[in-house]
């Protein structure tokens, strides 16, 4: 995994640096040995968005991760995502659901183009089957302010699925929030391996209650509802896995 | 100018302000604070820490002081952040030897001062900067009297209180008399580094704005105005994705706001006798804040602005923009303290300090204000910005026509603040303009198609361009601005401001300029013309002596102060020939103003928003006069 990723990266690094310093300097009297009035800088951010313990209803408790990383400029950054989760007691390492290495781009206002490559397996380990993934996404914030991340991932057999994640928060306080947040993903083919049917894979709704202690630092409870439809329901029954399920979370929020 | 190699020893140390133990100061405030802050005005007893002369030397280092009780490490000027009070002579020559002991490049900028560009200090366009260890003497006759400040132009130090109050005396005596006078030098202080304050407004939209719209203002004002009007201006907000509460980027959540240096509870003292004429030159040093400045039971005369006289305005409260200054005179008759107050603009914070006959006094201290819902006037900006293109196929008809609907539609409304006739009337022709599809468009690609082309063209063709001195359609001169309640005191408005003789250049435009104030909230992207200052690819051009016409359309949804180095912009508010002029002019949301210029300043010189992260941030431009 790691033989793709590194390339991967520095290309992108690469990518980015030469876009911010191109630009003119032409009609300035001032000497080549003289600083930029103004000098941008590259930033970056890192956010744990869900970082949580699942006890559900059926299945086994879990801690679920949901992170994002980027640096970068104002229009051209470099994102690395990663959702995952560790089913506690199931003797098995925790496993990335997705590990995405992505070039951004600013194209609307609200809204940046993503594209770049995807892993999902196992961490360091070979509990979990792996497979990697072309991936193009959207992410922006539509309008009402609902947060949105979209991607489409094309795997390295072929398989094609989609996912769609959307939330939203209501302010009730200066510091509390409550958050409806769902989860929508499809697939255009079996992939057994993985539990992926074709069609409509699952849905899954939440709420979450967070309170900003810091921007920083903001704990949350909460719970989701989740179901499991068309032929990923039939793999998960043959798993004996639940189809629909309901879990409480409990969890914080983080902000580097 | 020339730049030599710093001798090991300081050049100059401040002494300490002896006098302010036997007046009962606490030895805390001893050495820590400049010496102008002395509570007894510099025109009396102590004037230690004012550096004067034919020649000044101050040097730039960095120093751990208590700000509010906690320690900090500002950058000082001489040992004091903010920096000593530089008094200047009228028709002097000055010299400012100034010595870098930081670990980085600095810069002084003597703002509002106008002087050969190569004196400006602001790095990359006047000069290379002030390397660690070097000293740079600046040397300028001095042309001009009145109140103004410096400030490092190098990164985000201006932040970390590289910063201190500039007054000239006049050649000539002033049209006003005084007794004594004081500086009040406004500044806001944060403990976090100001690269991370950037990062933060990067990355997390609102992230000090702690008085966003809860569902309790909701409930709130579904009482007051019912439902289904609060629903449709609420909805209207959030199809936006912008918040109506977004006064301030930087809040009281981070800053201490502090008067001469001292936080609120320190109560800084300024002295008078009753009777006296106080003049108080009130100068906003600050990174990101404006104030709303009062003090209760006093009226105050506004006398000069930007350091140049005006015809007396009495007031009970001025909006100070960030980089303006205002000369006050306050007579107080009794013998007893009034509270120098200057809250935010966003009301999440103030500055505070007394004026008393005696220390160790106090007068109440008002309560803050509820911050302000930003209303149509702000939507108003996105109606500007289909202006601007539209302003691109036919200039003629801009000025007089679409602007003027726009101002019409935004001013009654808003001045009434009557919800009713808002919600009612507008909402649907607002939303008819077809927001979400804007919202959509990527604006600063926006900006760089329509803009840009708009500012370069010369609009020369006179017959379409408005008179010298006459107001735009869509400027909003006569109000006070966002969070003030009309008729509720006296506020000073830029259409009160009328200079106190005429300017000698009477001459009308030979063309306009025009520049949009552009900006991307979500991404904190701030420019002009939908470009940042990486974007652009040169200067803009002014041909040496031309007298011409600046209009500032703001198209975003905050306050700018543009500030332009080098030479006046005379503010065309419909003063006629007493048309004021001045180094920083205020932009509200959706405004478009303009003032008029006369570049007669040979060389290039800096021209920007003077919000610290917003300039940081790519609102800057160079403007070349040859």
């Amino acid at each position: 995994m790691k033989t793709i990723i590194v390339p991967m990266a520095t290309c992108a690094a690469f990518a980015l640096q030469a876009m911010a310093t191109a630009h003119a300097e032409d009609g300035y009297d001032a000497p080549d040995d003289w600083p930029s009035p103004m000098a941008e800088h590259h930033t970056w951010a890192a956010t744990f968005d869900r970082l949580e313990y699942a006890f559900p209803d059926k299945g086994d408790e879990t801690l679920v991760w949901d992170f994002e990383a980027w640096y970068g400029g104002d229009i051209n950054r470099v994102y690395l995502k990663s959702e995952g989760e560790n089913i506690q007691g199931d003797n098995e390492d925790a496993e990335f659901e997705s590990l995405d290495l992505l070039y951004s781009r600013l194209i609307a206002d609200f809204w940046e183009l993503q594209g770049g490559i995807g892993y999902q397996g196992g961490i360091a380990s070979d509990d979990h089957p792996e497979r990697y993934f072309g991936v193009i996404g959207l992410e922006g914030v539509a309008p009402y302010r609902i947060e949105t991340e979209l991607a489409l991932r094309v795997s390295d057999e072929g398989d094609v699925s989609a996912s769609l994640e959307a939330e939203h928060d209501v302010r009730l306080t200066q510091r509390l929030f409550l958050q409806p947040r769902t989860e929508l993903v499809v697939a255009g083919s079996d992939v057994e391996e993985f539990g992926v049917g074709e069609g409509l894979n699952s849905i899954r709704a939440g709420l979450r209650l967070r309170y900003e202690i810091t921007r920083k630092f903001a704990p949350y409870i909460g719970g989701y509802w989740e179901k499991r439809y068309g032929d990923t329901a039939d793999l998960a029954r043959a798993q004996g896995e639940p189809t629909e399920d309901t879990a409480v979370v409990a969890g914080v929020r983080l902000l580097f | 100018m020339a730049a030599s190699k710093f001798p090991s020893f300081p050049l100059s140390r401040r002494q300490v302000l002896k006098g302010g133990a036997a007046l009962g100061l606490g030895s805390a405030a001893l050495g820590l604070t400049p010496a102008w802050a002395n509570p007894w005005g510099q025109s009396n007893v102590y004037p230690q820490g004012i550096v004067t002369g034919p020649e000044i030397a101050l040097d730039i280092r960095r120093r751990t002081l208590p700000i509010a009780g906690r320690n900090a490490r500002p950058i000082c000027i001489n040992g004091t952040s903010p920096g000593p009070l530089i008094r200047l002579q009228e028709g002097q020559d000055a010299v400012l030897r100034v010595t870098n002991l930081l670990d980085e490049p600095t810069s002084v900028h003597w703002h509002g001062l106008i002087l050969p560009a190569g004196e400006d200090g602001a790095p990359g366009i006047s000069f290379a900067g002030i390397a660690p260890g070097e000293t740079f003497t600046y040397r300028f006759p001095v042309r001009q009297h009145g109140t103004y400040w410096y400030h490092s132009h190098s990164g985000l130090q201006e932040q970390l209180g590289h910063v201190g109050p500039i007054v000239i005396d006049a050649a000539e005596r002033e049209p006003f008399r005084y007794d004594r006078e004081h500086v009040l030098l406004l500044t806001d202080w944060t403990f976090e580094d100001p690269a991370r304050v950037m990062r933060n407004l990067k990355t997390g939209e609102g992230y000090y704005n702690y008085q966003e719209r809860t569902i309790a203002d909701f409930l709130a004002d579904v009482r007051e105005n019912g439902f289904k009007e609060t629903a449709q201006m609420r909805a209207m907000w959030a199809q936006m994705r912008m918040s109506s509460r977004d006064i301030a980027d930087v809040t009281g959540s981070t800053y201490t706001y502090l008067l001469n240096g001292h936080a609120p509870g320190e109560n800084w003292t300024a002295l008078f006798k009753a009777g006296e004429r106080i003049r108080l030159r009130v100068i906003n040093g600050s990174a990101m804040s404006y104030f709303d400045v009062r003090i209760p039971g006093l009226k105050m005369t506004v006398v000069a602005a930007d350091g140049q006289p005006v015809q007396p305005v009495p007031v009970d409260e001025f909006r100070i923009a960030v980089a303006e200054t205002y000369d006050v005179l306050v007579t107080p008759e009794a013998d007893t303290a009034y509270t120098l107050f200057a809250e935010a603009m966003d009301r999440s914070g103030y500055a505070r300090g007394t004026l008393a006959p005696r220390l160790g006094m106090q007068a109440e201290i008002p309560e803050r204000r509820r911050i302000a819902d930003r209303g149509m006037e702000a939507m108003g900006a996105h109606g500007g910005m289909d202006h601007a293109s539209m302003a691109g196929m036919d200039d003629s008809g801009m000025a007089g026509m679409d602007h003027s609907n726009m101002a019409g539609m935004d001013h009654s409304t808003m001045a009434g603040m009557d919800h009713s006739t808002m919600a009612g009337m507008d909402h649907a022709s607002m939303s008819a303009m077809d927001h979400s599809s804007m919202q959509g468009m990527d604006h600063s690609s926006m900006g760089a198609m329509d803009h840009s082309n708009m500012s370069n063209k010369d609009h020369s063709d006179h017959s379409g361009m408005l008179p010298a001195g006459a107001a735009q359609p869509g400027s909003q001169y006569d109000q006070a601005g966002i969070g003030i309640v009309p008729g509720e005191r006296r506020v000073l408005l830029y259409s009160d401001l009328k200079s106190f003789a005429p300017w000698p250049d009477r001459r009308a435009p030979e063309r306009e300029l025009e520049l949009h104030l552009t900006g991307n909230m979500e991404r904190y992207m701030w420019s002009f013309d939908g470009k940042k200052f990486s974007e652009v690819s040169g200067p803009i051009h002014f041909r040496k002596d031309e007298r011409l016409r600046l209009i500032l359309v703001n198209d975003t949804m905050m306050e700018h102060p543009i500030h332009l180095h080098g030479m006046w912009m005379e503010l065309e508010n419909g003063a006629g020939e007493l048309i004021p002029r001045k180094h920083t002019i205020n932009v509200k949301p959706g405004e478009r103003v303009s003032a008029l210029i006369t570049a007669d300043a040979e060389g290039s010189w800096a021209f920007h928003c003077h919000l610290l992260y917003h300039m940081d941030a790519g609102m800057f431009r160079v403007v070349k006069v040859s």
